[in-house]
């Protein structure tokens, strides 16, 4: 087929996909964080909330777009474009999965492939902080100052324990390319332990696994990293002047980039879209039982309704995962929805370790966030890729 | 495609440049320069230096230029007085500039040996793996003395940025 035509395809699809994913994922934070504090969530809109992510998209669009009157204009409109583009570039080289064949025509899951992959994730990440420190810059508001400075400064000590912790994995799998990355780690040890990143020998990454999250964190700007727009201290950091559709797109390029950051995780310690027990003890048959187990849930509750109204609505979402289940069944569409399957399994449990601190942990102070930084990550960071080089050129 | 590319990226790289020597705000001018690495970076990848254009990404656009921008917003930076032009730099400026640079191009013309026009991805050396190999074989000992300087700049920087202890 055409390769534009195939682009152009595949980009709709993967578009479509990551904006639903970035507006679930707010709902999904806010459900999280809800039940971790015992309260309820969102639920007026939809069934359980679920259609709050469309309404809160139709406010923002719809809300009074001010433009402060002592801004500078120019970088005051450039800023939530950079932030956002820069966030959204990432998604274009994650692969999803293996070469498929859809309808007679070979293509590779994922948008393109780099043999510079790594390198220009880095490179993009370095460039998303514009928009935060133009944004606090040209909004001329000492709050929205202090968090564009906080978010620079931040960003360039956290680059260098993210990059570190990179680099390690690298030694082990030998190349930059995020595909060749996730073909590197299958197979199994002994038969049963994945040879992902973080089990690999000879020095299992497992160190340098929870240094990259770690880093990802800060360089998301989540809490407890969040200090660009501490609420108690700045009220919103860089985006206080911003409202509207200015505002989402910062928000939007927040969630790119946790999203982003975890399926570079994914990618380059928990093993891409590969199982994580082999295919002849079943591992085709995980999300087949998590389908079919939820919706015998929802079949139960619905037999011994808590509410009037559960009894006609359960149901329905009982059909529904049910028909997810035959889904992972059928012959044409499991080599499809199995790797996808992982990927987004693992994506979405580093996603949720994201909300799970955020309500669990309270946030630094800037003094404990730097030295962090200098003294324990980047200390942590060399020691730990000067043994993965040690032990791999001893071992070659 | 590769020279309607070049042209794109080159045009951009030339524009922006023209925009951080007019721009009289420090931000503005910071700001075009990186986008005159950026194009650069793009420039690179089209005659095939992946892992330049990465690394110029990476270095200059993502962290010198970062920190540039930090310290113009830490320093609060105000707009940069222009100076009045005296008039015979008013009537001669341009002139004098074209001249020099004709006479710039002209030498580099004589000078350099007539050589085959670049080929857009003709070099193939540019992958990580390539220059990883030849920094560690043919250039190893101007790459250590490299890392040697940049060892004693940060010994350096460390002294000059640690507080006095009585």
């Amino acid at each position: 087929m055409n390769f534009y035509l195939l682009s152009l395809i595949k980009t709709v699809i993967v578009v479509g996909i990551f904006m639903h994913v970035l507006a679930y994922l707010q709902w999904i934070e806010r459900k999280v964080i809800a039940h971790v504090q015992l309260r309820v969530g969102p639920r007026r809109v939809g069934p359980h909330g679920l259609l709050q992510p469309l309404a809160d998209v139709i406010k923002l669009i719809t809300k009074e777009d001010i433009l402060p009157s002592h801004v500078n204009k120019v970088f005051y409109f450039l800023a939530p474009f950079v932030a956002v583009t820069f966030a959204l570039i990432s998604i274009s080289i994650i692969p999803f999965g293996p070469e498929i064949t859809v309808a007679g025509v070979r293509t590779n899951m994922g948008l393109t492939d780099l043999n510079i992959g790594v390198l220009f994730i880095l490179g993009i990440s370095g460039l998303g902080v514009y928009g935060v420190a133009l944004a606090g810059w040209a909004s001329n508001n000492k709050y929205a100052l202090m968090g564009g400075l906080r978010s620079s400064a931040q960003m360039i000590s956290y680059e260098l324990p993210m990059a570190l912790a990179l680099a390690a994995p690298l030694l082990l799998l030998n190349t930059l390319s995020l595909r060749e990355i996730a073909n590197g780690q299958a197979g199994y040890y002994l038969g049963f332990i994945p040879r992902w990143s973080i089990f690999q020998m000879p020095f299992p990454q497992i160190f340098s696994f929870m240094l990259f999250l770690i880093a990802g964190f800060a360089e998301t700007n989540r809490v407890p990293f969040d200090l660009p727009e501490a609420e108690n201290e700045l009220v919103a950091g860089f985006h206080v002047e911003y409202a509207s559709m200015k505002f989402a797109s910062f928000f939007m390029a927040e969630y790119a980039n946790m999203v982003t950051v975890s399926a570079v995780a994914t990618l380059l310690f928990l093993g891409g879209w590969h199982p994580i027990f082999p295919e002849q003890y079943g591992s085709g048959l995980v999300p087949v039982a998590i389908f079919a187990g939820s919706a015998l849930l929802c079949f139960m509750h619905a037999a011994s309704p808590a509410r009037p109204f559960d009894k006609y609505t359960l149901p329905v979402f009982g059909v529904l995962f049910l028909g997810a289940a035959a889904l992972f069944l059928l012959p044409p569409v499991k080599p499809i929805l199995l790797p996808l399957f992982w990927f987004s399994a693992k994506v979405g449990i580093i996603l949720f370790v994201f909300i799970w601190v955020r309500a669990t942990l309270p946030r630094f102070r800037y003094d404990q966030l730097m030295r962090f930084a200098w003294t324990f990550m980047f200390p942590v960071s060399l020691v730990n890729l000067f043994l993965t080089a040690l032990l791999v050129a001893v071992n070659s | 495609m590769d020279a309607l590319l070049f042209l794109v990226f080159a045009a951009i790289a030339v524009i922006c440049g023209i925009n951080l020597v007019v721009q009289t705000h420090p931000i503005s001018s910071a700001l075009s320069l990186v986008g005159v690495m950026g194009a650069l970076a793009a420039l690179y990848l089209l005659l095939g230096g992946e892992f330049i254009a990465a690394a110029q990404l990476v270095v200059y656009a993502g962290a010198i230029m970062v920190l540039f921008v930090f310290v113009i917003m830490l320093l609060n930076a105000g707009t940069e007085r222009k100076l009045a032009i005296r008039p015979w730099g008013k009537y001669l400026g341009a002139p004098l500039l074209l001249l020099f640079l004709g006479m710039m191009a002209y030498l580099i013309q004589r000078i350099l040996p007539p050589s085959s026009p670049v080929v857009f991805g003709a070099f193939q050396g540019g992958t990580p793996a390539e220059i990883g190999r030849s920094l560690f074989t043919v250039y190893l000992l101007p790459f250590e003395v490299t890392s040697v300087l940049i060892l004693i700049a940060i010994l350096g920087a460390i002294v000059l940025a640690r507080k006095e202890v009585d």
